[in-house]
């Protein structure tokens, strides 16, 4: 008699060593926004990034994730270059947006970063009233028709989802807000200078449920202006709010695609063994 | 707060409605090719099925990747499960309809039998099952889906009724066997298409109530 045992699900996923990194990018019907190609990032001698190829399409949202250390943050803060502010850190290779490489000579950062905008893991509102965070950008940019400034500030706080909260108390210090509320303004004030990218690094990994439910609805609107690249650690995060996913192991790309394929039917193993927990 | 999912959701359920009113179209014409006689009938029935089956694909498709992006819980959840089981049902009920066709075809070819009244009512008892199913589903209706299982006792007797209208048709001459078991089998197949407007019914209950009625007793369902 043959005894019947449960054998293990066995998946059909190429097992592909890291250092043949491929990318499993669908041709997307949006144009990209941003192209990344043979893009590496050193911290003095040691190389944390290698060889990133991909493309982000406009008016989407991509998701990195991977697991701590990957270089997923590394790679966003390449984007508008927040990584130039370290000390022996250099880059090599090309990333473009809109057909421009912002690594050239003659590129103006903080220009650059008015077109990409950036939200960051804990919620850092100036110590001033909510009305004076979301005008700061616009002032320090010589903005000083008042009637204009009101009118940015309402537009970005409504984009931001944040107006009816705030409109009534826009005198009131930025620090009164509660954790969900902040995450916010800080949205809103990087949309006040008209970006046109924006990058979240773990935007919603220090708010509750109901305020991380809130940035993901808010994240999934934006996109109708914005080109979204975030960072984060919750993998359902990033299958909910996410158009694209790419997924960053030590510090390759591992797989870049459809989110729904990666997380339905991703190509590697590794980005299967990612998805499912088995590792990370 | 509005969730970007309550459109996937709402397009799912759009979607399964959809098939739902193909699949009611098929049991109707099924019904009026046996009636009639209509061969002609018949052949669109068997025809149009292929629609039906794309529609589950994309149902399945639709639903998988829900389940993929939005990680669905409590009602989100018994919501998806409900779809993916409905579906299949309502799939099957397509193909008995299609199943009903085929034997009208065959039946076409033969001298007709003597009128079995049972069956026409047994047909009609089917398809208002599977009509209230649907709707059970669509208004969120656990009581309506409950009246519509307590109808599948009702289904039974009819086709028990009629299957005993057709042994004695078959005993009195033997050339009315071969179109007596065709008629049988198509009481079969409606007797069938109301066990899935029960199982319809049933996952209905869950959806609206969370309680699994499957196999219990009825004084407990």
């Amino acid at each position: 008699m043959t005894a019947l045992t449960m054998q293990p699900i066995r998946s059909n996923r190429t097992e592909v060593p890291l250092m043949n990194q491929t990318t499993n990018d669908v041709a997307s019907a949006t144009p990209a926004k941003i192209h990344v190609q043979d893009f590496d990032f050193y911290y003095g001698d040691v190389k944390t990034l290698h060889g990133i190829n991909l493309d982000v399409p406009e008016r989407q949202v991509t998701a990195l994730i991977g697991p701590s250390g990957c270089g997923k943050s590394t790679f966003l803060r390449s984007i508008n270059r927040m990584n130039d502010i370290i000390v022996d850190a250099h880059a090599d290779g090309v990333i473009e947006i809109d057909g421009r490489n912002i690594y050239e000579s003659g590129v103006d950062a903080v220009e650059l970063r008015r077109r990409v905008g950036m939200v960051f893991q804990k919620s850092n509102p100036f110590p001033k009233s909510i009305y004076d965070n979301v005008a700061y950008g616009m002032r320090i940019g010589g903005l000083r028709n008042k009637r204009r400034i009101n009118e940015i500030v309402e537009k970005s706080l409504r984009r931001a989802a944040l107006w009816d909260e705030a409109k009534d108390r826009l005198q009131d210090s930025a620090l009164a807000l509660s954790g969900g509320q902040q995450q916010r303004l800080c949205i809103a004030r990087a949309l006040a200078v008209d970006p046109e990218i924006l990058l979240m690094d773990e935007p919603a990994s220090a708010l509750d449920p109901i305020a991380t439910a809130k940035i993901e609805e808010l994240i999934y609107e934006l996109k109708d202006n914005y080109t979204i690249v975030i960072v984060t650690h919750n993998m359902q995060q990033a299958a909910r709010v996410s158009d694209r996913t790419a997924f960053f192991m030590l510090g390759k790309l591992v797989e870049y695609g459809e989110t729904k394929t990666m997380f339905m039917n991703p190509q590697q193993k590794m980005t299967e063994d990612y998805v499912t927990g088995r590792f990370g | 707060m509005a969730r970007h999912f309550d459109k996937d959701i709402e397009e799912i359920k759009d979607l399964l409605l959809r098939m739902g009113a193909k699949v009611e179209h098929s049991i109707a014409h099924s019904i009026r090719a046996l009636l009639e006689r209509d061969t002609l009938m018949a052949e669109e029935v068997i025809e149009r099925d292929d629609e039906i089956d794309r529609m589950e694909v994309e149902i399945d498709q639709r639903t998988i990747e829900l389940i993929a992006k939005m990680q669905p819980a409590a009602v989100d959840l018994r919501f998806v499960a409900t779809i993916m089981k409905i579906t299949p049902e309502l799939e099957r009920i397509a193909d008995l309809a299609q199943d009903v066709c085929e034997r009208v075809i065959e039946l076409n070819r033969e001298p007709q039998l003597k009128p079995v009244t049972q069956l026409p009512q047994l047909a009609e008892s089917a398809q208002k099952m599977v009509r209230e199913a649907l709707d059970s589903f669509v208004r969120g209706d656990a009581d309506l889906a409950r009246s519509v299982i307590r109808q599948d006792d009702i289904a039974d007797a009819l086709t028990e009724d009629s299957f005993r209208a057709l042994l004695t048709y078959m005993l009195e001459n033997p050339r009315n066997i071969s179109p007596a078991i065709r008629l049988t089998f198509i009481g079969k197949y409606f007797e069938r298409m109301a066990d899935g407007a029960t199982n319809i019914c049933e996952m209905v209950v869950y959806l609206v109530e969370g309680k699994m009625i499957r196999h219990s007793p009825p004084e407990e369902s």
